[in-house]
């Protein structure tokens, strides 16, 4: 059981990243990662709605309708990303600001209805928990690498404190446009996958 | 038992019905903290245009009711440009603007504003009797959302004082920068219209050059052409006959 709770929260770090080897929850990867506070609080508020929702299910599993349990798990879902919305509004403003819609979005992140569908639906609460503290951690750990990488290189900061004085500012640091747009965190995130997948060969795609 | 339609219908409703009181329950509870966040963030905001505060300041809600004090609210209308006893408190500008006996359709604009409230709320800065700085609310349509700000004119009523945008739904990095710090300085003390009070500043692509020497243009936002631009349409628009234009001539003319 604890092996299996290990594996369960340690692979979708590496070896089976919602992001890299599904890659699932793509179009939020790229819109939230201009900045790593976006990211953090976006990165929190997956792992919350994704370990609830896979909670949730779990305890539910035996007793949903097969044949409504998709719309089931989306109520479930829209539910548990309205409450987050409202949270974040009512202690983070400045940030459920600067995020908009993306919180919203949330209900239509293919990893939260994947794992509930594909793990929850089979196993018991406490390891779709783990599962989901997992997937969330390997959502999270892309979504902050590439917000890392996108913010320093793309407006010379860190968490918001210059780290690179910019020429704008009288610094030396001309900082790089295309990596603020969406095509920059396609490249950092396909830069990802490559790499991960030159570590680990077994996560290419059979051709 | 399970699998038939009565089963499913039963479970469809009570999962709506909890589902439905979590959801009514977070939204009720935190509601009055989510209005204190919204009346304080619009405070701030009058605060950033009239540059009583800067963005890196952390205010705290009490500091953000002190620097308010000194600042005047009052209804105005709009198409005659005089200020109206309307008691400005309670006065809701979403609400003015979407009534139809309290608004009137637009003539076509560029700046996508659908109906023109026949009232809007502006703020003033009073100095030892004197107005130095003017508020103006301002809204229009950039790329994906509906753009809320202020733009806040010096006494002269020409050169800008500050420009700040409270409430948008832009890209994040591209046009969300609307609110960077850096961008909303370049606005300071550029004039947003000519002797003649007709709006002319303009967001352009590239960068312009210091206010002194190029007033009426303003560095445009890089990957945000459509919200740069919405930026100079809403400008023009609210400063303009259909915006607050007769008012500003009434100011100056001293009425």
């Amino acid at each position: 059981m604890a092996v299996k709770a290990g594996k369960t929260l340690t692979n979708p770090l590496f070896n089976n990243n919602p992001i890299t080897l599904q890659v699932l929850g793509i179009c939020s990867a790229l819109a939230v990662t201009t900045k790593m506070d976006i990211a953090l609080v976006m990165s929190i508020a997956v792992i919350a709605v994704l370990t609830f929702s896979n909670f949730f299910v779990s305890i539910l599993r035996n007793t949903i309708p097969t044949n409504i349990r998709i719309i089931v798990q989306l109520t479930i879902i829209a539910s548990l990303v309205i409450i987050t919305d409202q949270v974040l509004k009512a202690y983070v403003y400045e940030i459920s600001k600067q995020l908009t819609v993306f919180v919203g979005l949330i209900i239509t992140n293919c990893i939260i209805m994947g794992r509930a569908e594909a793990f929850a639906m089979q196993n018991p609460p406490m390891l779709s928990i783990v599962d989901g503290i997992g997937n969330g951690l390997g959502y999270a750990a892309i979504l902050m690498a590439t917000a890392f990488l996108r913010e320093l290189f793309g407006a010379g900061s860190l968490f918001g404190f210059p780290v690179f004085p910019l020429v704008a500012d009288g610094g030396w640091y001309q900082p790089n446009g295309l990596i603020v747009m969406s095509p920059g965190a396609f490249f950092i995130i396909g830069i990802f996958i490559w790499i991960l997948r030159s570590w680990k060969p077994d996560q290419v795609e059979a051709e | 038992m399970q699998g038939s339609i009565r089963y499913n219908l039963i479970f469809a409703a009570i999962m709506s019905v909890v589902c439905a009181v979590f959801v009514s329950w977070a939204a009720v509870s935190l509601k009055e903290r989510q209005t204190r966040n919204a009346i304080l963030d619009k405070y701030k905001n009058v605060l950033l245009a009239a540059g009583l505060a800067t963005d890196d300041a952390m205010l705290t809600p009490e500091e953000i009711q002190s620097r308010f004090a000194p600042i005047e609210q009052t209804v105005v209308h709009l198409q005659t440009g005089e200020e109206t006893d309307i008691e400005p408190l309670t006065f809701d500008q979403k609400k003015v603007t979407m009534a139809l006996d309290s608004s009137e359709k637009a003539p076509r604009n560029r700046a996508g504003i659908q109906r023109i409230p026949h009232y809007a709320l502006v703020y003033k800065l009073v100095e030892d009797g004197e107005t130095s700085v003017i508020i103006l609310p301002i809204e229009g349509i950039g790329l994906w959302s509906n753009m809320y700000g202020f733009l806040a004119l010096d006494g002269d009523l020409k050169t800008v004082h500050g420009l700040t945008y409270y409430e948008h739904g832009e890209t994040a990095g591209l046009g969300g920068e609307v609110s960077n710090p850096k961008w909303k300085a370049l606005w300071i003390g550029r004039k947003a219209m000519d002797e003649n009070l007709e709006p002319r500043i303009t967001v352009i692509k590239g960068s312009a050059g210091p206010a002194a020497e190029d007033p009426y243009r303003v560095d445009g936002l890089s990957g945000a052409t459509i919200t740069s631009q919405a930026v100079t349409n809403m400008i023009h628009f609210w400063l303009g006959e259909n915006g607050f234009r007769p008012y500003l001539r009434n100011l100056r003319h001293g009425c």
